[in-house]
């Protein structure tokens, strides 16, 4: 504990005056920002055991003609589009539950290039979470009709590949947005829930009982839509434009509002 | 270099900031003191960017502090040491810092060990640290990138007298190495300690700021001797004012009896030591008065804004 040490660095290192910060050195930080707590190593924790757990389930208790690609991806990727988003959440409401905002935003004032960072984070956690789940769905896939002694049935292709990862991308945006709209973590993952697993409830028991409101419920419940995004086989023009709409009602303009606000607002 | 112009800060009818404008000059420690709620925590939030202000600038190194380009290798900054997430531990906070600024990992093993933080502690969860070792870990992550400004919200709070004194050192040594030191606090010895200039608040304004040694700067000799009547006659004659303090108690007791006693003679020494030489007085003690302590002027500056109801009549 002495004074002198500090003179480890020289002054005349600075003489050169430094350079902007990287658009990709905030993102490496954000995306290790996102695993190393205990909540966010436990979160990316789930992922895998979640993953290996509904693989084992379907191979235990589904029956053998639901052994296809489809069933073991779409198994893998529920507990992963509920994980994801959450991770999304934190990783925006850290900053002002855990108050570690107030480093991260003196580090980096630009607080524009903070979020983008973390949306660009986010993003590659949704591809890698992708990749996850169509290597562990092949892989139950190949145990699950090896056990069958059936031949694997592949019933996926890029084309659904392509789907799986836009739905989760919506999914982490939707978490995104409604991390930078609230700002508290349990508030946010609490709306991002009611979000996820009651609307779609009511929506749907109103779609059952209110005959206008099941023809009007594509434009209306981004949920509705994102999931056949995530379940598979192909989109309708009418429901791409259907996910459009919602994607710009229920993301974008959330999202817009929640960023304008954040950039102004007081870090405490 | 930090310099605030007029910096007001409103939120709803409350101004907790009022036109403030100072500057922090490099090379020097700038104490910037004032009670609870002055407005101290507020400005420097506002110096750094987290709080847009309602009125004013702010510029270090005569940047906005926004358009600096990597701000952790020019500002150190310690706002509030408790400000970091809970789950992760001590080093992985350093880590994140230095990979944003672009420092090689070596640099957190050193910063650690400036800061007396072992590695036992650096691997514990923030969560589990006491205040003295949250301040110490916010130390270590403001002087990650050899910054040439620092600016520290209440630095000592938490730390032991032993870490104060530390703390202190490193703060003259980075001065005296030519950077910007503007360090908060409410313990006026702290700061009169460590600072060459101070800028003092109280209600969101500015009260008194400058040189320490101006703003504790007071005129007058202090004599003592065991002939008191003769030396005061002797100094109305020279139409010298002076104040006559209580005596000093029964150690003022001289051998032959005669009291000793200590008169404040507003003039300089060289004329109080004529005076009582002309008038055959012989002085035990000739010398500058002691200054007013800063906590007097620091009392007396903001006790109309002071908390304690027991002091707003004493000065209003």
């Amino acid at each position: 504990m002495t004074a002198t040490a500090t003179a480890a660095v020289d002054r005349s290192v600075h003489t050169a005056a430094p350079r902007r910060i990287p658009l990709t050195r905030i993102v490496g930080v954000e995306l290790r920002k996102s695993f190393d707590t205990r909540s966010g190593a436990w979160l990316l924790a789930g992922i895998g055991i979640a993953a290996v757990v509904t693989t084992g389930a379907v191979i235990a208790w589904a029956p053998e003609s639901e052994f296809t690609y489809s069933q073991f991806t779409l198994a893998t990727g529920f507990p992963m589009s509920v994980i994801l988003p959450i991770i999304a959440v934190l990783s925006i409401t850290g900053e002002w539950s855990q108050r570690s905002g107030l480093a991260t935003f003196t580090l980096v004032p630009r607080r524009g290039r903070v979020l983008l960072g973390k949306a660009i984070g986010a993003a590659i956690v949704a591809a890698a979470a992708t990749v996850v789940t169509f290597a562990v769905g092949a892989v139950g896939n190949v145990i699950g009709s090896a056990l069958a002694g059936t031949p694997a049935v592949w019933d996926l292709d890029t084309a659904d590949a392509g789907r799986f990862t836009l739905g989760t991308l919506l999914m982490v945006f939707v978490g995104f947005g409604i991390g930078a709209l609230v700002r508290n973590s349990p508030g946010a993952v609490v709306a991002y829930m009611i979000y996820a697993f009651v609307a779609p409830g009511l929506l749907a028991f109103l779609a059952f009982n209110q005959a206008w409101f099941r023809d009007a419920r594509p434009w209306v419940d981004f949920k509705h839509d994102q999931d056949a995004l995530l379940q598979g086989g192909s989109l309708t023009g009418e429901q791409w434009t259907q996910l459009a709409v919602t994607s710009v009602v229920w993301v974008v303009l959330p999202l817009s509002v929640a960023v304008v606000r954040l950039l102004r607002t007081e870090v405490k | 270099m930090i310099s605030v112009d007029g910096v007001t800060k409103r939120y709803g009818p409350f101004t907790a900031v009022d036109n403030v404008s100072f500057t922090a000059a490099a090379g020097r420690v700038t104490g910037f003191l004032g009670p609870n709620g002055a407005g101290k925590s507020t400005t420097m939030r506002v110096i750094v960017g987290l709080t847009p202000p309602t009125s004013g600038t702010a510029h270090v190194l005569g940047r906005r502090f926004a358009d600096l380009p990597n701000p952790g290798l020019e500002v150190g900054v310690l706002l509030d040491a408790s400000a970091q997430h809970a789950g992760r531990t001590g080093r992985e906070v350093l880590i994140l810092a230095a990979q944003t600024m672009g420092l090689p990992r070596t640099r957190v093993a050193e910063m650690l060990e400036l800061v007396g933080l072992t590695g036992d502690e650096a691997s514990r969860r923030l969560g589990d640290y006491s205040l003295g070792m949250r301040q110490r870990l916010g130390i270590a992550h403001a002087l990650l990138g050899d910054p040439e400004v620092l600016i520290l919200d209440e630095p000592a709070n938490g730390l032991d007298p032993a870490g104060i004194r530390w703390m202190r050192d490193l703060l003259r040594g980075h001065a005296d190495r030519g950077a910007t030191v503007l360090l908060s606090s409410h313990l006026l010895h702290e700061i009169e300690v460590v600072a060459d200039d101070l800028v003092v608040i109280g209600h969101g304004r500015i009260v008194a700021g400058g040189a320490k040694s101006d703003l504790l700067a007071t005129a007058g000799i202090q004599v003592r001797t065991r002939y008191p009547d003769r030396l005061t006659d002797a100094l109305v004659t020279a139409g010298v004012s002076y104040t006559a303090p209580r005596p000093a108690g029964p150690a003022g007791e001289g051998t032959d009896g005669r009291p000793c006693r200590t008169l404040r003679v507003d003039a300089d020494a060289e004329s109080v030591g004529r005076i009582a030489h002309r008038a055959g007085v012989p002085l035990i003690e000739l010398r500058a008065a002691d200054g007013a302590r800063l906590e007097d002027m620091f009392l007396e500056l903001t006790a109309a804004t002071q908390r304690d109801p027991r002091r707003q009549g004493a000065i209003s």
